[in-house]
């Protein structure tokens, strides 16, 4: 392997790198050429944006009806009379 | 034992200690944190939302049943979306729409793909030094207009993006990033190695960046 990566290597280590999956000489690499390369740091940083991003897709609130049936199955269930599979 | 959202094993302990004796406050909590987003994750396996509710309902009516029997070898919450999962893919293989293990080989096979273009790094005709190189940075995010970040079209668009990601891409991705379980946790529910979620959450989070770029600069 080359001694140092290029761009187009790096990108494809940034998901290793952020699981914590590269072992640390090429942990090393990828850090110093971060540190020297504007495209690659912004890369990185839209990769976390987009995790943030991503994460922050709401969930809709469980609605009324859908929440009273399935206490009706919880119910069922603890008199018994939800039948075994 | 903890996972990104602080719940811990003791608090699983307690609850599930409650749910066995019945407790329906304690059910009503269980459903109200996951309801939602079980229905989500059955949405991307099934044919429409009548077959998500009905899964979902499954799964519910399952864990009650396991409840005597789990062991609390995997948390709570990774126990019942592994139900969710192995019921999804049922249903779906049953209409012919899951593909399954074909697919897993065929995603992680297929390389090329990782959202950035080559055309935006130096190629072999070029400069020698700087050939891998960026040739054209990714645009910056930093002046996009507010008004596209904190939208209801953004989340179209990531939603639409992880909808158009492979199956298992997606996955993964829902998984992780919209669920917020560990990798380890991903690996179990979806019977995959370290390396495939990793390679495939590679792809799945590329992909999606990619979307994001393009709705945001250009």
């Amino acid at each position: 392997m080359a001694e140092t990566l290029t761009c187009q290597e790096l990108i494809e280590l940034v998901t290793d790198y952020l699981e914590g999956a590269l072992p640390s000489p090429e942990r090393r690499r990828f850090e110093d050429h971060l540190k020297g390369c504007t495209g690659c740091a912004r890369y990185l940083a839209q990769i976390r944006q987009t995790i943030e991003i991503v994460g922050e897709l709401r969930e809709e609130a469980i609605g009324d009806e859908a929440k009273s049936e399935l206490l009706s199955v919880f119910r069922d269930w603890k008199s018994g009379a939800l039948a075994k599979e | 034992m903890t996972d990104q959202r602080g719940t811990t094993r003791a608090d699983d302990t307690a609850l599930i200690e409650r749910l066995r004796a019945g407790d329906e406050l304690a059910f009503e909590e269980l459903v109200e944190q996951y309801h939602a987003s079980l229905i989500r994750l059955a949405g991307m396996y099934a044919s429409d939302s009548r077959v998500a509710e009905e899964v979902v309902q499954e799964t519910w009516i399952a864990v009650l049943r396991g409840l005597d029997k789990f062991e609390g070898r995997s948390s709570l919450k990774t126990w019942i979306f592994s139900i969710l999962v192995n019921r999804a893919k049922t249903y779906a293989r049953r209409e012919g729409r899951y593909s399954n293990q074909k697919s897993l080989e065929e995603e992680t096979a297929d390389a090329g793909d990782s959202g950035v273009s080559p055309d935006r790094f130096v190629g072999p005709g070029g400069d020698p030094d700087w050939v891998g190189h960026w040739d054209v940075f990714p645009a910056s995010w930093d002046e996009a207009p507010e008004a596209k970040l904190d939208s209801k079209e953004l989340r179209r668009v990531i939603q639409q993006a992880i909808d158009a990601l492979p199956e298992t891409q997606r996955e993964v991705i829902s998984l992780r990033d919209i669920n917020h379980f560990s990798a380890e946790e991903v690996c179990n529910i979806l019977n995959i190695t370290e390396t495939n979620q990793r390679v495939l959450l590679h792809r799945a989070r590329a992909r999606v960046r990619r979307a994001l770029e393009q709705y945001l600069v250009e």
